[in-house]
């Protein structure tokens, strides 16, 4: 952990975005995490990421705006066809499709206030930070009749899922210097490189930003018969007929084994 | 204790409880009727939120655990006829290779779910409805005659018309082999599609078409069912990637120790009593699947991945 600290201090000062520069105060985050990677085990249940840290500055706390902040993590983003079904003969089908170029398998939110205090509308648009926005469809057919709806579903069925959440006022910040949150991932992960981003704002105004990623991956059994069945397909299938058939004949001996006592 | 299990394929997590005790059930089941289970365990998957694609490669390998521990009791009493099955087999293999041709390609179209519910829905409607009115016509001349049980009518007709004659001893027919292969290549494209051994179809087709002796009927079926889920499981895992050893492993142990109780179970049941019930869970699942294709969903979005792999 010490020093996940003294890394997440020297990339601080690289982070300085252009626009933040131009604020009379500089602040910078120093980032703590409870964990940097998640391992998928086979009993894995989901699980919890405590995101801590500290707001660096060599000048007075300003006084015009409150500091808030906002912690985004984010899952690997692939690209998802998006299937919309409507009654075909009498019976649901899929009917037509959108493929949204990039999804974020995972998309928490985490703010120390309301969202739209926290943040503008274009400071939103420029950092891609609120659910909506992290998604993109820029490919998306427009020709397609409401394919923003397609977009929205993404969302919805997600968020049903516990795999996207904005989760306003719990990001918790004392005194304007310390903030800590923690993010609940689910059950259902997929691995990756989770994007753990954190801004500071003043006024709904971006003033810095910090970066660092969460490692989620498969270990052990999982990530061995993971890879198996990607590297090696022909030999998994035949491991699982050969424990198949073992069971099978396993089962038939023993039981009549017992019957014959 | 909340045991939850992350299946490394399917990408889930499940209760192994749960899935131990879907095994038992559908193993009970089937140790009570002697059927393979598939047709039961594979729409219970879909129910319990496994990718349909995972579920049907999956309970294929399963199928494959229960088929060769049931055609090993089969082999020790002599009651497979192994050239018949391997007839059979040769079919299944070429229906199986086209089932999943067919099955990868409406995958790429989004269309996989809806083709395999219509399977279900197609096939667990037919069987179920037969089953039941055969049933409920044995219980009602049962009840006049005493109990005489008819005898399988011996097929005379255009199946002995056919070239290419073979002899089965074991079965004791003279045959074409052009109908045990097509019933083998329909058999397959089933189990590749739909996720099943296929027994609940391959049975009654061996005795109605092929005019097979009852006593040999299971264990050939169970013979050339090992071959054609072994196979299926082959190209979903290489071409797929969907099968989930894991999921399969939970299943099978539930499976097979839920069988041997079945098997108990049922020697208590009268036969056309153990039909009905069987018949009546056929059609309960073929009504509750068809529903989902009748009834406008709750949500009618659905997300997938992009196709490639």
């Amino acid at each position: 952990m010490r020093k996940l600290l003294l890394s997440a201090l020297t990339a601080a000062s690289l982070v300085l975005l252009p626009h933040s520069a131009a604020m009379a105060a500089k602040e910078e985050v120093v980032l703590g995490l409870s964990q940097d990677r998640v391992a998928i085990t086979a009993t894995f249940d989901g699980s919890e990421i405590l995101v801590f840290g500290a707001v660096k500055r060599e000048s007075p706390i300003p006084t015009d705006h409150p500091l808030e902040v906002v912690v985004t993590v984010s899952g690997p983003a692939p690209a998802v066809m998006v299937r919309r079904k409507e009654k075909k003969l009498g019976i649901w089908v899929n009917v037509d499709s959108v493929l949204v170029d990039s999804a974020p398998a995972f998309y928490a939110v985490a703010t120390s206030a309301p969202f739209d205090t926290v943040l503008t509308d274009t400071e939103d648009l420029r950092y891609r930070i609120s659910i909506e926005r992290a998604i993109r469809s820029v490919g998306a057919a427009m020709h397609i009749r409401g394919a923003q709806d397609f977009a929205d579903a993404v969302v919805r069925i997600r968020e049903k899922n516990d795999l996207y959440s904005l989760r306003e006022n719990t990001v918790a910040v004392d005194e304007q210097t310390l903030f800590r949150t923690a993010i609940k991932m689910p059950a259902d992960l997929t691995e990756g490189d989770y994007k753990t981003r954190i801004f500071l704002t003043r006024g709904g105004e971006v003033v810095s930003s910090y970066e660092t990623t969460i490692d989620v991956r498969k270990v052990g059994l999982e990530r061995f018969l993971y890879s198996l069945s990607r590297e090696q397909p022909f030999l998994y299938g035949l491991m699982s007929l050969a424990i198949a058939i073992a069971a099978g004949w396993g089962a038939s001996a023993a039981f009549s084994l017992l019957r014959n006592r | 204790m909340t045991m939850q299990i992350y299946l490394p394929i399917a990408e889930v997590s499940v209760n192994a409880f749960l899935l131990l005790g879907l095994g038992g059930m559908v193993g009970i089941l089937s140790g009570m009727f002697g059927v393979g289970g598939g047709f039961l365990m594979t729409p219970l998957l879909f129910f319990i939120g496994i990718p349909p694609a995972v579920a049907v490669a999956t309970e294929a390998n399963q199928i494959v655990a229960s088929s060769f521990s049931g055609v090993l009791a089969h082999f020790r009493r002599r009651t497979v006829d192994i050239k018949m099955g391997l007839v059979l087999q040769a079919g299944g293999l070429i229906g199986a290779a086209l089932g999943v041709v067919v099955f990868n390609y409406l995958k790429a179209l989004g269309q996989v779910d809806l083709l395999v519910k219509l399977c279900y829905v197609v096939f667990l409607g037919v069987v179920g409805g037969l089953m039941f009115i055969e049933s409920l016509n044995a219980i009602r001349k049962s009840k006049k005659a005493g109990g005489a049980a008819p005898a399988p009518r011996r097929q005379r007709g255009w199946v002995h018309a056919l070239p290419f004659k073979m002899r089965f001893r074991t079965s004791g027919l003279y045959i074409s082999v052009i109908p045990p292969v097509l019933v083998g290549v329909c058999v397959g494209i089933l189990a590749a599609i739909m996720g099943v051994g296929g027994g609940f179809i391959m049975v009654p087709a061996m005795i109605y078409i092929l005019g097979m002796p009852t006593k040999v009927v299971v264990g050939t079926s169970l013979f050339q069912i090992i071959t054609v889920t072994g196979f299926t499981t082959m190209l979903h895992a290489t071409t797929n990637y969907t099968v989930d050893i894991v999921l399969a492993v939970l299943l099978l142990i539930g499976g097979v120790i839920g069988a041997q109780i079945g098997t108990r179970i049922g020697v208590y049941l009268k036969a056309e009593q153990l039909r009905i019930l069987l018949a009546l869970m056929v059609i309960a699942v073929c009504v509750k699947l068809g529903l989902d294709l009748l009834l406008q969903p709750s949500e009618l979005f659905s997300l997938g991945d992009s196709g490639g792999h």
